[in-house]
């Protein structure tokens, strides 16, 4: 009995050491349990900024509208601006704002890599990094509200729905393939958002070239457009190093090229006229110049813009053509917008922005 | 007992050698290198973190191109070089190696503040990834040192083994917890920024609370490194044996092509998918963190030279396979197998080979120099590799690789001392 006190004293008492061993241990121990609390709270607060940002909208589809990819403030994210007067006009709204349109951007939609939206349907894509990255085509509804989710592999690249908004195309560069060379390879899909039927990779659609049917292990799509009809569309097709403007049918299943050198095809409002890129120099410089095709007299024009553009060009009214180009002034892209047909000047659009989309 | 038999040991008492008292020291490492290496662990998490979502950051986030990053990425590493050398030369300036380990350390960790606050501006992240880089730079040779200084020397080997492999064990973590966060935040960079930012703190932290900053020595030299200053750290090239390692190490570092190479030709013979291609550095890390002790033990015990030779060896055997008409899992198991023995039998044990012959208060410089000469050497191997393989094809290139390898291999057994194992 006497002897216990000296017992539970035994280990700390010759020297200061293990005792200021513990409080060095006690004082990293409350530090680590302070910065993991840093860490959780900060990944939390993110991953519930992600989430709202990945699904929740602040606005909707609404006519009269210019809707696109904002790469300054709300970066990644949705944004829309009140549609330039001509477009506004025809719709028959009634705004009157010539001024300050950059004040009357209001940010705050869903997080995309591509978009693109018409009457009550908007399609975005999106990327998330992991291994391997996953990409998704997320179709929206009226209210931007997410309807359908569908897995993919690949970079998102072009993004279309139709006039009706039944119909959605995109294309995917896919990756593991060399896309970053002059070669690269694409997926292109089509949903039918009234039957919910999904074509994954419309590669296998008969196709034919000259009158015969075609046969290759490398054709690539990409760029679809579709007609009021919903069953007529355009795209353009890759084949041996040479592109066409092809023309499909979805219920017959069916494609055929009209001719060559045509990118990115975009069917006008009125569906008489496509514009889309063309190639004008090989090699990776400057390689490509907008061009207005008529589908009556097959005739093409060249637009005012004399920079390369590498974009599927949206039609914000039958009058006027809207496209991204590199930045000026450290931005990553801005919106430009040229008359139809080929004569003006473009005009910046849009500071800080990409893939353009006029819901009319 | 520890400590008596270490002391037995520094005195060079041939008892030391008994073999149960071995047996003692063979289950144990001192507190300080353990210390050390969960400061690395820890500090690897948070490094790692960063390296593995960077290239996506810039490129997918910030949309610079590939090069831009590649360009900044190797710029940065070549000033390490430099920084790295006066980094061991002001660790040994009075012996303030845990000082300025620790102010490497801290500089690291506040880069990645640097990072968040940057946002998108490319200046700003230029001037966090030169900070991250310079703190590297600064901490590697004082922690190298203070290692040695807290170790007996007829155990550097195993010191030096389950320092990399707790470091490698970090190295493992850092890229699943940042691309688990990239998942659990949908791509939330700065996510991964912040618990980086935790981490390197913490790393900080345990530095400062349990490395003693003036470690129990077992060198037998005089304690105090400040009664004389250390001098020019060119001095250091007068002593034949540093000399003739340093040579051994820079010309297998001239013959050594890299790890993008190895993967990047793992890539095309295999052809699996880019995205897969941040899991071939893990395959890697995974051999090394379970050879470092093993490694190091055996270099305890035959002599750091066999090791340190075999290691480089193992890397040739990985140029072979390339080579040879090996394909799917068995080239891709093995490649990355012998690079992972590569690393375990060379990293910490050239840092073992050289303790003995640099005096303890030039240690850190020593350290910093053999270093900086691997890694310039290594830097001259890759862009002549790059060149070869851009002129002539990979084929010609990677048997270039073996032959300079097999020379070096030879001259490097020539150079290297045989009287490095304390007898």
């Amino acid at each position: 009995m006497t002897s216990l006190p000296s017992a539970p004293s035994a280990p700390s008492p010759p020297s200061a050491g293990p005792r200021s061993l513990r409080a060095r241990i006690v004082a990293v121990a409350v530090a680590a349990a302070v910065l993991a609390g840093v860490a959780v709270a900060y990944t939390l607060h993110a991953s519930q900024r992600a989430q709202s940002a990945d699904t929740a909208s602040e606005f909707g589809l609404d006519q009269g509208h210019l809707y696109f990819r904002s790469t300054e403030a709300g970066a990644g994210r949705v944004a829309r601006l009140p549609a330039p007067d001509g477009a506004a006009r025809k719709a028959g709204t009634t705004r009157a704002s010539t001024t300050s349109r950059k004040d009357a951007r209001t940010t705050g939609g869903p997080s995309c890599e591509r978009f693109y939206a018409a009457a009550g349907t908007g399609l975005c894509l999106q990327r998330r990094a992991g291994i391997p990255p996953k990409s998704y085509a997320v179709v929206l509804d009226e209210h931007l509200r997410e309807k359908r989710r569908i897995a993919l592999t690949g970079i998102p690249n072009r993004a279309r729905v139709s006039a009706s908004g039944r119909m959605l195309s995109w294309t995917m560069f896919a990756t593991g393939d060399s896309y970053a060379g002059s070669s690269f390879s694409t997926r292109t899909s089509i949903l039918d958002t009234r039957t919910g039927y999904l074509i994954k990779n419309m590669e296998e659609i008969p196709l034919t070239v000259e009158g015969r049917r075609y046969h290759a292990p490398d054709v690539n799509y990409w760029g679809v457009t579709f007609a009021d009809d919903d069953n007529r569309f355009y795209a353009t097709v890759s084949t041996k190093g040479k592109t066409y403007l092809v023309r499909g049918d979805m219920k017959k299943w069916a494609a055929t090229a009209l001719r060559t050198n045509v990118e990115c095809p975009s069917l006008s409002p009125d569906n008489t006229r496509i514009a889309f890129k063309k190639r004008v120099r090989e090699g990776t410089r400057d390689p490509w110049r907008l061009y207005v095709l008529d589908l009556h007299t097959m005739r093409e024009h060249p637009l005012a813009e004399r920079r390369s553009v590498d974009d599927q060009a949206a039609w914000l009214d039958d009058g006027t053509l809207a496209y991204a180009l590199p930045g000026e002034g450290g931005r990553k892209q801005d919106i430009w917008s040229t008359p139809a047909d080929g004569s003006g000047e473009p005009t910046l659009r849009v500071r800080g922005g990409s893939s353009p989309a006029a819901v009319r | 007992m520890y400590l008596a038999s270490t002391g037995a040991l520094a005195q060079g008492d041939p008892a030391a050698k008994a073999p149960e008292q071995s047996e003692v020291r063979r289950g144990r490492v001192a507190g300080p290198v353990l210390a050390l290496g969960a400061v690395s662990l820890v500090t690897d998490i948070s490094s790692e973190m960063v390296t593995a979502v960077l290239p996506l950051y810039f490129v997918l986030q910030l949309g610079l191109s590939p090069l831009q990053f590649g360009f900044l990425d190797g710029l940065y590493n070549g000033v390490t070089a430099l920084v790295r050398l006066a980094g061991g030369y002001a660790a040994d300036r009075g012996g303030r190696h845990k000082l300025v380990a620790g102010g490497g350390y801290a500089l690291s960790a506040l880069s990645r503040l640097g990072l968040l606050l940057a946002g998108g501006a490319t200046a700003g992240i230029g001037a966090a990834l030169a900070a991250d880089r310079v703190g590297k730079g600064v901490r590697t040779a004082p922690r190298d040192a203070l290692i040695s200084l807290s170790s007996p020397p007829d155990a550097l080997g195993r010191a030096f083994g389950v320092h990399r492999a707790m470091d490698t064990t970090g190295a493992l973590l850092g890229p699943l917890a940042a691309f688990a966060l990239l998942w659990a935040t949908a791509d939330a960079y700065d996510a991964v920024f912040v618990v980086s930012f935790c981490f390197g703190l913490l790393g900080v932290l345990m530095l400062m609370a349990f490395v003693p900053s003036r470690p129990h020595q077992h060198t037998g030299a005089p304690a105090r490194p400040v009664a004389k200053p250390p001098g020019k750290a060119l001095d250091l090239l007068r002593v034949p044996a540093f000399r003739r390692i340093l040579g051994a190490a820079a010309l297998l570092g001239a013959a050594t092509i890299g790890d993008a190479f190895l993967y990047l030709l793992l890539q095309r013979r295999l052809d699996f998918a880019i995205s897969w291609f941040p899991l071939l550095p893990l395959g890697a890390a995974a051999v090394y963190l379970l050879l470092a002790i093993p490694a190091g033990r055996l270099a305890d015990r035959t002599g750091r030279r066999v090791p340190f030779l075999a290691g480089h060896a193992a890397l040739l055997g990985g140029y072979v396979l390339l080579l040879a008409p090996t394909e799917g899992w068995p080239l891709l198991i093995g490649v990355l197998l012998l690079l992972g023995v590569f690393y375990a039998a060379t990293d910490g044990v050239l840092m073992a080979l050289v303790t003995p012959v640099v005096a303890p208060e030039r240690r850190a410089s020593g350290m910093a120099v053999l270093q900086t000469g691997q890694a310039i050497a290594r830097l001259v191997a890759a862009a002549g590799f790059g060149a070869a393989w851009t002129l002539w094809g990979v084929a010609p290139a990677l048997t270039c690789a073996c032959v300079a390898l097999t020379a070096a291999l030879a001259g490097a057994a020539v150079l290297l001392p045989r009287t490095e194992r304390q007898a």
